[in-house]
């Protein structure tokens, strides 16, 4: 399943939710407000960081640079545009967004 | 691939809009089909026919309308919820004895059903909102 | 693109989830998010609810509603069974995180931890969030 995340950490419960409910070998992706969990010491970093060992974690490049944070994103992190946005709900069998 | 789209937001107050917009527009370039746009809560806000955003914005109303009369993506606004916020068609506002319409003709009103049936005959349904 | 009346899709069913996260009345999601879950039932899918985080609050007993003049909609959920929709799956950890048991409900729902809750959403053919 893609998750597609789009709030910020320090906003909303949203980035711990999909983590909490993401089964293993899932992908997630980082939207909108939800790339400042991509960045390098952000409140949710530990916990993107340990999923990492389970899911594979994206973040979308246009939203990184539209808040100033493409060079802050953390080790691990892969970024995608639009185009690679597609690919990934194409490639998972199901999508789910988290609000 | 055939993508369904579900916009929950309305334009400019969130991003919801605009990042759907961004998706739908990659995967036409793509070689997909966006079968259908549904617009439910205040994304029905999305078929205003009045908005004047400033000069040196998007127009996020008109880039959907071209979507629709561009690629034929179904441009479907939940009519129990534009009846709540005040947005209506010609009909709509005949049949409420309004004295106004405001949808874009680029937008049909029609209900809930064509939701669940975008979930139905899509491979993919992509959910943005709040 | 056919209307809502027409329901005969090749017999296609696919596994709906609706999941539900927000509170109810502070905004008109929990309300709307019904609506839909409702109009699916006219399409014979399998069809699911899933309250986790907040969304566990819609679910809650004794909603009195006069001071707010806030449209009390509690007994939409109880009639859900009537429309065949029995799967709501609530997230154990969502309810024990606020104070909360089964005791709390109005309906019979089926509690699941997050590992079960998890493997449930990754079966979903369409998963619709609000």
């Amino acid at each position: 399943m893609l998750h597609i995340i789009n709030k910020s950490p320090s906003d909303r419960n949203s980035v711990e939710a999909a983590l909490r409910l993401a089964t293993k070998g899932s992908v997630v992706l980082l939207i909108e407000d939800a790339v400042y969990a991509a960045t390098r010491g952000n409140t949710a970093a530990a916990k993107i960081q340990a999923a990492m060992a389970d899911l594979k974690i994206y973040a979308l490049k246009p939203d990184l640079e539209t808040r100033g944070l493409a060079d802050r994103v953390m080790d691990g992190v892969s970024l995608v545009d639009y185009a690679g946005f597609v690919d990934l709900v194409a490639e998972q069998p199901n999508c789910q967004s988290w609000l | 691939m055939k993508f369904g789209i579900l916009v929950n937001e309305g334009p400019y107050t969130h991003q919801a809009a605009d990042s759907a917009f961004k998706f739908a527009q990659a995967a036409l370039a793509k070689g997909h089909e966006v079968t259908r746009v549904f617009f439910y809560h205040d994304g029905v806000n999305n078929a205003s026919r009045l908005t004047v955003p400033p000069v040196d914005d998007r127009h996020v109303v008109n880039r959907w309308a071209e979507l629709g009369e561009k690629h034929g993506v179904d441009l479907v606004v939940c009519i129990a919820a534009a009846q709540r916020r005040g947005l209506l068609d010609d009909n709509e506002a005949k049949r409420q004895g309004k004295d106004a319409n405001n949808i874009h003709p680029a937008f049909r009103i029609s209900g809930l059903g064509q939701l669940v049936e975008a979930g139905i005959q899509n491979d993919r349904l992509v959910t943005f909102g709040d | 693109m056919s209307d809502d009346m027409d329901m005969e899709d090749g017999g296609t069913i696919k596994k709906f989830m609706f999941v539900n996260r927000k509170a109810p009345y502070g905004t008109i999601y929990a309300l709307e998010a019904l609506e839909v879950v409702l109009i699916s039932a006219a399409f014979e899918q399998d069809v699911s609810m899933a309250f986790v985080d907040d969304g566990v609050y819609q679910l809650m007993k004794g909603i009195n509603s006069e001071g707010t003049e806030l449209k009390n909609f509690s007994k939409t959920y109880r009639a859900l069974d009537g429309y065949d929709i029995e799967k709501l799956y609530v997230e154990q950890e969502s309810l024990e995180a606020r104070g909360l048991t089964e005791d709390d409900l109005l309906v019979d729902v089926t509690v699941m931890s997050a590992a079960e809750l998890a493997a449930t959403m990754a079966e979903q053919d369409v998963v619709i969030s609000h």
